[in-house]
């Protein structure tokens, strides 16, 4: 005779967090100094380019942002990984954030990008610029993620599903962007030639803090974002328990 | 083999189903043919031929996209993708068998469209015909795949045309490429490329599609 | 053959399944019982292999070619008909001896004459027969049927209280059903979930 036993206590928690080591006011306060420097550096600090001037100054964030862009949807994917693989419990919703992170750099690029064209070369938006086009090919990809997510409901499918995709999305960066390099020779011959920064001295210090400055503002939304949501998770685990 | 067979089970029900329902390819022969008739009015006079070119790649996308949004409906709709998730097969042989039927019923599609076109607009040159089975084999890897992904969601339909153009954007490029420029070459391989790394992947990962 | 110990299952923070136990021997057979809505059909489609426990430890020593489920679902396709639906499921589950086989389970469970028909034309009483053979078609060694009475009708409901008394301690059964009385001589063992 089989029986079933009793169980009155809470419920394991659903999200059991990860311990990290930097704790979150720490990263937050020592991101908005990255933060800020970088700014300071980029603005006032950095040589007036020869050819574009002032305009050219974006160019830092630009880059460094779509960077950081790519390692959150890399991170998205590595999460995604683990999930299906090791079935951590955690992963699901660690994957979900990093995309998010990503969109919103990614749509930050699009910006950046977009008012570079129009200060350098007097158009809002611009086929000849890969990284750009890259950016808008991957914007709508991801953004098919999340309407993939909100079109399931929560669950082991779900996570399965947004994690297979996360995985094509990684493989569709480099695959896209070569597509688009090769699409250039037949949609728009190269118009607008730039000289590339010789990378020296300021310029490079620049960019670098720059770069970090990103990554590690990246890093702490993702942080907040993900104790945000581990949170909300907590709660209505308990009202369901309650209710 | 017994992967193959699986896979060659599954494919032959596939076909099966959708000659059974007989009303998808019919309905992507008219959709076609009506496309190209659209974009005969959409090119004002004076377009180059190879604007029409292009249009043909859209027009070979969607078409694909009107056949893949119904591949796992009738596994859907039944629940009997339970049944074959439950069968000792590898689950990757769901998506490989479905694939191949939906390749079947879209090179119907083509033998159908791409002569019309010639006879509309102008004649393919060699490369784009080969450019065209080529991004089939991408199409039908992929676009069964998502369509297996949006069938379990509510928004079903809506949602299956979102996760596949952004997959497909490379596929038209290596197309339209292959067809216009006087170097193909470098397109053809390109789009050998994405079939591989995209059939792997989907390969690999369909099991975490259907099965939890 | 099936031991579980805490099973759980949520979607999302809903729960559905908490702290069950089971133990299934070879050749047992257990009836679960319970209100709609208190996770039978969860906890037999985890049985089954068709889910995930989120909590808790499952042991099942059966694999995937030698289980046998029948959900709400017959899992047919409509559009085929019943001799293919069955000759697809026999070549995945590498039945040997196919043809008889399939021949053999249509015949007994009245549905040759039906067998060039498309399933979409058969009754819901001949539709739940012909899961039945699908389930019984590559004789598995743990069947586990989910309110399988329920679409029958008469002559098939005395159709399969035969074909369980006749796997009765060989095979070994997992049951859920709103009518435990009938299947109650059969039983080994029994279960009851609460919502």
């Amino acid at each position: 005779m089989s029986r079933r036993s009793a169980s009155g206590d809470l419920p394991q928690s659903l999200e059991v967090g990860r311990t990290y080591r930097i704790p979150l006011p720490a990263l937050a306060a020592f991101s908005a100094v990255l933060v800020t420097v970088a700014a300071v550096l980029v603005f006032f600090v950095a040589p007036n380019d020869a050819d574009q001037g002032f305009s050219q100054r974006i160019f830092y964030f630009h880059v460094s942002i779509a960077l950081t862009a790519y390692a959150c949807f890399a991170a998205g994917a590595w999460k995604a990984l683990v999930h299906l693989w090791k079935r951590d419990p955690r992963a699901d919703l660690e994957s979900y954030v990093a995309v998010h992170q990503g969109v919103i750099f990614g749509s930050l690029v699009l910006m950046t990008g977009s008012i570079w064209a129009k200060i350098s070369w007097g158009h809002w938006w611009l086929w000849s610029e890969n990284q750009l086009v890259l950016f808008l090919v991957l914007f709508l990809f991801y953004a098919a993620y999340f309407m993939l997510r909100y079109s399931v409901d929560p669950g082991p499918q779900r996570a399965n599903l947004s994690a297979v995709y996360a995985l094509f999305g990684v493989v569709l960066i480099p695959v896209s962007f070569l597509a688009i390099r090769l699409a250039q020779h037949f949609i728009h011959p190269i118009v607008f030639t730039r000289h590339g920064p010789s990378f020296g001295g300021w310029i490079l210090v620049t960019y670098c803090v720059a770069q970090v400055a990103m990554l590690v503002l990246a890093y702490t939304l993702y942080r907040v974002e993900l104790a945000g949501k581990r949170l909300d998770a907590r709660l209505r685990e308990l009202k369901e328990v309650l209710a | 083999m017994t992967y193959a067979r699986d896979v060659g089970a599954l494919a032959r029900k596939d076909l099966l189903l959708q000659l059974r329902a007989g009303d998808t390819l019919p309905a992507m022969l008219i959709f076609v043919v009506a496309t190209f008739v659209v974009f005969h009015f959409a090119l004002p006079s004076g377009s180059s031929d190879l604007a029409a070119t292009g249009l043909l790649w859209v027009a070979l996308v969607f078409t694909a996209l009107l056949g893949l949004g119904r591949a796992f409906v009738p596994e859907r709709e039944q629940g009997v993708l339970d049944g074959l998730v439950l069968a000792p097969c590898d689950r990757s042989a769901i998506w490989l068998g479905k694939a191949i039927a939906m390749l079947v019923f879209l090179v119907a599609a083509e033998v159908v469209a791409l002569p019309v076109f010639a006879l509309f607009f102008h004649q393919l040159p060699w490369a784009a015909v080969v450019g065209v089975v080529l991004a089939d084999l991408g199409i039908c890897t992929v676009g069964t795949f998502v369509g297996a992904m949006a069938v379990a969601t509510r928004a079903r339909d809506l949602l299956m045309p979102l996760l596949f153009l952004p997959l497909a954007i490379p596929l038209v490029i290596g197309g339209v490429g292959a067809s216009v420029v006087s170097g193909p070459g470098r397109y053809l391989e390109f789009l050998a490329l994405y079939d591989a790394l995209f059939a792997l992947l989907c390969w690999a990962s369909f099991e975490y599609v259907v099965a939890e | 053959m099936l031991h579980a110990r805490r099973l759980g299952k949520r979607f999302g923070e809903k729960r559905v399944l908490r702290g069950v136990d089971l133990d299934l021997e070879h050749g047992g057979f257990l009836v679960v019982t319970g209100p709609n809505g208190s996770g039978k059909t969860t906890l037999l489609r985890i049985c089954a292999g068709l889910a995930r426990p989120t909590e808790g430890d499952l042991e099942r020593t059966a694999t995937r070619a030698r289980i046998g489920y029948l959900g709400h679902e017959p899992l047919v396709y409509r559009e085929l008909t019943g001799l293919e639906n069955l000759d697809l499921y026999g070549k995945l589950y590498r039945v040997p001896e196919r043809r008889e086989r399939v021949g053999m389970l249509l015949e007994r469970f009245g549905l040759w004459e039906a067998r060039h028909q498309r399933v979409g034309a058969y009754s819901r009483g001949m539709t739940q027969r012909l899961a039945l053979c699908r389930v019984l078609l590559h004789d598995p060694a743990l069947l586990v049927l989910d309110e399988p009475y329920t679409a029958l009708d008469a002559a098939g409901a005395e159709l399969l209280d035969a074909q369980l008394a006749e796997l009765r301690g060989e095979r070994t059964c997992l049951v859920s059903t709103h009518d435990p009385a009938r299947i109650e001589p059969l039983q080994t063992a029994a279960l009851g979930l609460v919502a």
